[in-house]
């Protein structure tokens, strides 16, 4: 069986913003008995004895957790490379500083558009401007800074302008990613989804920002899957490189896996090593033999795995069905409608607010 | 631009990567902000040389001194790959 490289620490679903486009679960008020420190630092280590090595301190917002701080100090002792995903909002000098000194080894920044009207608009805080002085600190106390960008219908045009700003602010990386339809982002998803002369409009900006780039900054840039003919290679295989713990220990093999139909598996039950190697959450997916056609006589399941499972479940309600994103999915009309909508002309344009979540017994 | 090695370059570990050993798989891993690289045991060999004061051509002689049959040119198209990966980073002297 593969072992984990990576773990995704979902250490609180409480956020500050209110981001449309969030994936993080639309029963977020179903989170809020969140992990003790003590809880987090045994699955730390017990992910480090599984073979994690990178850890990715996200959320929500992780800068809520008044222990961030120790955690990442105990993920530097455990020898593992850890990532802050973060709004900045709460990342003050102080605190900046308190995590540098922990070992947190690299910084990733969101923000929602290049200027704030936009930014903030979409973000449903003024928050542009902090997090603007927040990626200066990033550089300045050493860090190397990653810019994240989830793109989407209504800021994918000011992408050439986002690339700028990431410039400005001298950050080693950017992620432009096209919206993932999970959480939030699914209950939105006709109001996100861009045309395709949106697609083909940013894809030479990006492609002409690579090459000037090149040497000082990484473009990621991440396709829309809708678009694609075929469905992307999800979580690199099912419970195969990465997992998930979520803000109340339970363990998922990506973190959109808890909708799927399966029974739960907690960290407050068992280990993490047995729900790696024995949970059905875990075990469902793994490899190849639960696959149907078209996906088990096709030349890519190797290549694609057969796309998302979870995707596949909100699109078909089936997990096992091929990720109708694939042009040979009996289920791609599902797609082409979706698709049709977005290029038919006037969209919808109205979002529904992820709310900011609360941790229970807090008022 | 990407960096051209020479022999006198004087690679580096760039600031956001980290080499470690990790025991359960017996093997030097590489550490970035999104991967993981499993290094075999000649690649974490060259990359623990890459201090950015030894040069190219020190480490192949190093490298020499503890193996039969180094060659120079895979030393550099490795570095070179590492460097287009923006693991290593040089300063030329």
């Amino acid at each position: 069986m593969d072992r984990p490289f990576g773990l995704l620490a979902e250490l609180t679903y409480r956020c500050p913003l209110s981001c449309a486009y969030c994936s993080n679960p639309v029963g977020l008020a179903s989170y809020g008995d969140e992990l003790t420190t003590a809880e987090w630092q045994r699955v730390l280590v017990e992910a480090r004895e599984l073979g994690v090595l990178q850890l990715h301190l996200s959320g929500g917002e992780p800068l809520l957790r008044r222990d961030l701080a120790e955690l990442a100090a105990t993920a530097r002792e455990l020898g593992m490379y850890s990532n802050l995903v973060t709004s900045a909002i709460g990342f003050s000098r102080r605190r900046a500083e308190e995590l540098r000194a922990a070992g947190v080894d690299h910084v990733q920044v969101s923000v929602q558009a290049d200027e704030a009207a936009a930014s903030d608009r979409i973000a449903g805080l003024p928050s542009f401007a902090r997090k603007v002085e927040a990626c200066r600190l990033v550089t300045e106390l050493g860090w190397p800074l990653t810019l994240n960008v989830v793109l989407h219908r209504q800021n994918i045009d000011r992408v050439g302008a986002v690339l700028d700003l990431a410039e400005e602010l001298g950050a080693d990386r950017i992620e432009l990613a096209n919206t993932q339809y999970y959480g939030w982002a699914w209950r939105n998803r006709d109001a996100l989804l861009p045309s395709r002369e949106q697609l083909d409009a940013a894809e030479p900006v990006v492609a002409a920002a690579r090459e000037r780039l090149a040497g000082r900054m990484d473009v990621i840039y991440v396709l829309p899957d809708y678009y694609s003919r075929y469905p992307k290679p999800c979580m690199a295989g099912w419970a195969a490189r990465q997992l998930t713990v979520a803000p109340n220990g339970d363990v998922l093999p990506c973190p959109a896996a808890q909708v799927l139909p399966l029974p739960r598996a907690s960290v407050r039950a068992e280990s993490l090593a047995q729900i790696w190697e024995s949970s059905p959450l875990f075990e469902s997916f793994r490899g190849t033999d639960w696959m149907r056609d078209p996906c088990r006589s096709c030349d890519r399941r190797e290549t694609d795995f057969g796309g998302c499972r979870c995707q596949a479940f909100l699109l078909t309600g089936d997990a096992a069905a091929t990720d109708p994103v694939c042009h040979l999915s009996p289920d791609h009309g599902i797609v082409e409608d979706a698709v049709r909508a977005a290029n038919a002309g006037p969209v919808e344009l109205t979002l529904v607010p992820r709310p900011h979540g609360r941790r229970e017994g807090t008022a | 631009m990407i960096t051209m090695l020479t022999a006198a370059s004087r690679p580096a570990l760039a600031r956001h990567v980290r080499l470690t050993f990790d025991a359960g798989r017996d093997r030097h891993v590489l550490l970035s902000p999104e991967t993981v690289a499993v290094l075999n045991a000649t690649s974490a060999d060259i990359l623990r040389l890459c201090d950015g004061r030894r040069t190219v051509g020190e480490i192949v002689a190093e490298l020499r001194d503890r193996y039969d049959g180094v060659a120079e040119a895979d030393v550099h198209a490795f570095l070179q790959r590492m460097a287009a990966r923006h693991c290593v980073e040089t300063v030329d002297g």
